[in-house]
C-alpha cells in the first residue's frame, strides 16, 4: 500500500504523465490546424480503435501477428545464442563464422524476406524463418560478447569443485550470460515486431501488417493509427510486465 | 604416509621470444595431516605450483600425485559467485547438492556467519567473504587443502582472526594443508614446516621443520627470534619477502 502511494509522490512519475499529455496536446493541435482526414486527432483515432475492437478483426490480427513475433523470436534466440556462445568460446569457430555474421548483419531485411518467400514459398514457415533470420546475427553478436566476457577465475573454481556440466551451466555460465540474453531479448523484440509487419505486408493475408496495407490503399489514416497504437501498446505491455520483472529477478543479486 | 608428492621437472610459459621458466626441478612431499607453508618472493611460481597440484594446469613435465580424492582450494581473492548467497556458495561445493541437509549451514556457523546465510557477496565485508571461501573449501571435508595467500590485503586483526579460524578447523579435521605466502612471520606462525622457494624459476631452497609449540602468534618472541636468525643465516633466500607489507632486509 505504502509502495503504491509512494509512486504518486515520485517526481519522475508525474513527469512521465506530463510528457504523454504534451504529446497528445501537440497531436491534437496539429490535427485541428490541418483539418484533414489525413491527420486525424487523438479522439478520432480512439473512436476508430473502439470500433475496430467491437466490430473489426483487430484482436484476431493482433493475435496472429503476436504469434508470428513469438515464434520467430524463440527460433532466432535459440539459433543466435547457440552460434554466439560457440563463437565466443572457441576461436576457430569464431574465425570460421565471423564473415557469415558480418554478411548476415548487413543484408537488408527486405532482401531476406523476398528470398525466403521465393525459395520457401508464400507460407507461414517462410514468414517466420524470414523474420528469425533477420534477428539471428544481432543475437549471435551480443551473445558472443557475453561468452567472451565469462570470468575465467570463476571457471577455475568450478574446476576445483568438480561441478557437473549442468551445475556449471546453471551456477557459473548462465548467470554471467543473463545480462546479454536480456539485451538480446530487448533488441530482438524491437527489431522483430517491426519486421513481422513488413513480412505480413508483402506475403500474408492476415495480421497487423496485412491490414495496414489494406488501409493504406484507402488512405484510411485513422485505422492505420488505431492498429499501430494497439500493437505498440501490446509490445510496451510485454516489456513492462514480462521482460522488466524477469530482468529484476535475474539481477536481484546486484541490489 | 604422504598425502602429496610433487616432482616437477619443468613448467614454462611461452613468451614472444623464448619462454619464461616458472618452475624447474622442484621435489617435495607432504605428510598426511601436515600444515606446510610454501614461502617465496612474489612472482616466483607459487600460484603456478598450486594450479598444477589442483589439476587446473596440466601443461608441465613431471609427476604430481595425491593420495586423497577430495581437494579444497582457497584463492588469493574469495572468488565467490556474486549471484549466489553465502549459503548457496558453500552448497555449490557439495555434489550431489544437499547430500546431508544442513552441512553448509553448520560450516557457515563454524565460521560465525550464521546471520549472513542469505547475504550476497557484495553485502559482505572482505573478511566475511574470505570466511565464506574458507567454508566452501572445508565443507567437503577435503583431504588436501590448498591456500594461495588467502588473507592477502586484509587488515592485520582480521587476517589474524582468520588464521586462528583456519588453525582451529585444521586441528579438528586434520586435512593436509599447503599454505602459500610471501610473509615469513605468517609462515612461521602457522606451519609445521616451511618450504622456501627460490626466486623464479622456483626450486626448493630450504626445507625447515618447525617445532614451536601451539598456539602461536605472529608477534611471539620465539617467532621473532627465529625470523631474525633466518634473516641472518639466509640473507639471499629471504630477499624480496615481506613481513606485514614491509620488505625484509638482512641488515
Amino acid at each position: 500500500m505504502s509502495g503504491a502511494l509512494q509512486i504518486f509522490r515520485n517526481r519522475d512519475f508525474w513527469l512521465r504523465w506530463l510528457s504523454a499529455a504534451a504529446l497528445l496536446a501537440v497531436w491534437q493541435i496539429a490535427a485541428a490546424a490541418a483539418a484533414s482526414p489525413l491527420l486525424p486527432g487523438p479522439a478520432a483515432v480512439m473512436a476508430a480503435l473502439v470500433k475496430l475492437l467491437l466490430h473489426g478483426r483487430l484482436l484476431t490480427d493482433l493475435g496472429i501477428s503476436l504469434a508470428r513475433v513469438a515464434a520467430s523470436f524463440v527460433l532466432a534466440m535459440a539459433i543466435g545464442s547457440a552460434i554466439g556462445i560457440a563463437m565466443g568460446r572457441n576461436r576457430s569457430i569464431d574465425r570460421l563464422f565471423d564473415l557469415w555474421l558480418i554478411l548476415g548483419l548487413n543484408i537488408p531485411a527486405l532482401v531476406i524476406i523476398l528470398l525466403c518467400y521465393v525459395w520457401i514459398g508464400l507460407g507461414e514457415a517462410a514468414a517466420v524463418i524470414a523474420v528469425a533470420l533477420n534477428k539471428v546475427p544481432t543475437c549471435a553478436v551480443i551473445l558472443r560478447e557475453g561468452a567472451r566476457s565469462i570470468d575465467r577465475e570463476l571457471l577455475q573454481v568450478a574446476d576445483v569443485l568438480h561441478l557437473s556440466w549442468w551445475r556449471r551451466m546453471r551456477h557459473v555460465y548462465l548467470p554471467q550470460l543473463y545480462p546479454y540474453f536480456m539485451s538480446a531479448t530487448r533488441a530482438g523484440l524491437a527489431l522483430i515486431w517491426k519486421i513481422v509487419l513488413v513480412v505480413e505486408l508483402i506475403g500474408r493475408s492476415n495480421g497487423v501488417g496485412f491490414q495496414l496495407g489494406v488501409y493504406f490503399q484507402f488512405f484510411d489514416i485513422a485505422n492505420i493509427l488505431a492498429y499501430t497504437a494497439s500493437f505498440v501498446a501490446v509490445v510496451m505491455a510485454v516489456e513492462a510486465f514480462a521482460i522488466r520483472p524477469l530482468e529484476r529477478s535475474l539481477t536481484r543479486w546486484r541490489g | 604416509m604422504n598425502a602429496l608428492e610433487v616432482a616437477i621437472l619443468r613448467k614454462a610459459y611461452p613468451r614472444e621470444r623464448g619462454e619464461l621458466v616458472a618452475i624447474e626441478g622442484l621435489d617435495f612431499s607432504v605428510r598426511q595431516g601436515q600444515f606446510a607453508c610454501i614461502l617465496g618472493p612474489s612472482g616466483c611460481g607459487k600460484t603456478t605450483l598450486l594450479s598444477i597440484i589442483a589439476g587446473l594446469d596440466r601443461d608441465y613435465r613431471g609427476v604430481v600425485s595425491r593420495s586423497g580424492r577430495n581437494l579444497g582450494m582457497v584463492f588469493q581473492t574469495p572468488r565467490l559467485m556474486p549471484w549466489l548467497t553465502a549459503h548457496e556458495n558453500v552448497r555449490l561445493a557439495l555434489d550431489p547438492p544437499p547430500r546431508a541437509p544442513g552441512r553448509a549451514e553448520e560450516m557457515l556457523a563454524e565460521m560465525q556467519l550464521e546471520p549472513f546465510l542469505d547475504a550476497f557477496p557484495r553485502q559482505l565485508s572482505g573478511g566475511q567473504q574470505r570466511r565464506v571461501a574458507l567454508a566452501r573449501a572445508f565443507v567437503n571435508a577435503p583431504d588436501l587443502l590448498l591456500l594461495d595467500e588467502p588473507f592477502l590485503s586484509l587488515d592485520a586483526p582480521t587476517a589474524q582472526h582468520l588464521r586462528e579460524l583456519l588453525l582451529s578447523l585444521w586441528a579438528r579435521r586434520r586435512p593436509t594443508i599447503l599454505f602459500v605466502t610471501h610473509d615469513l612471520r605468517e609462515a612461521l606462525s602457522l606451519g609445521d614446516r616451511v618450504l622456501f622457494l627460490t626466486a623464479g624459476p622456483a626450486r626448493l631452497a630450504l626445507d625447515l621443520p618447525l617445532d614451536l609449540s601451539r598456539p602461536r602468534h605472529p608477534d611471539d618472541a620465539a617467532i621473532e627470534a627465529l625470523r631474525i636468525r633466518l634473516l641472518e643465516s639466509h640473507p639471499d633466500l629471504l630477499r624480496g619477502l615481506t613481513a606485514g607489507g614491509v620488505a625484509e632486509s638482512a641488515v
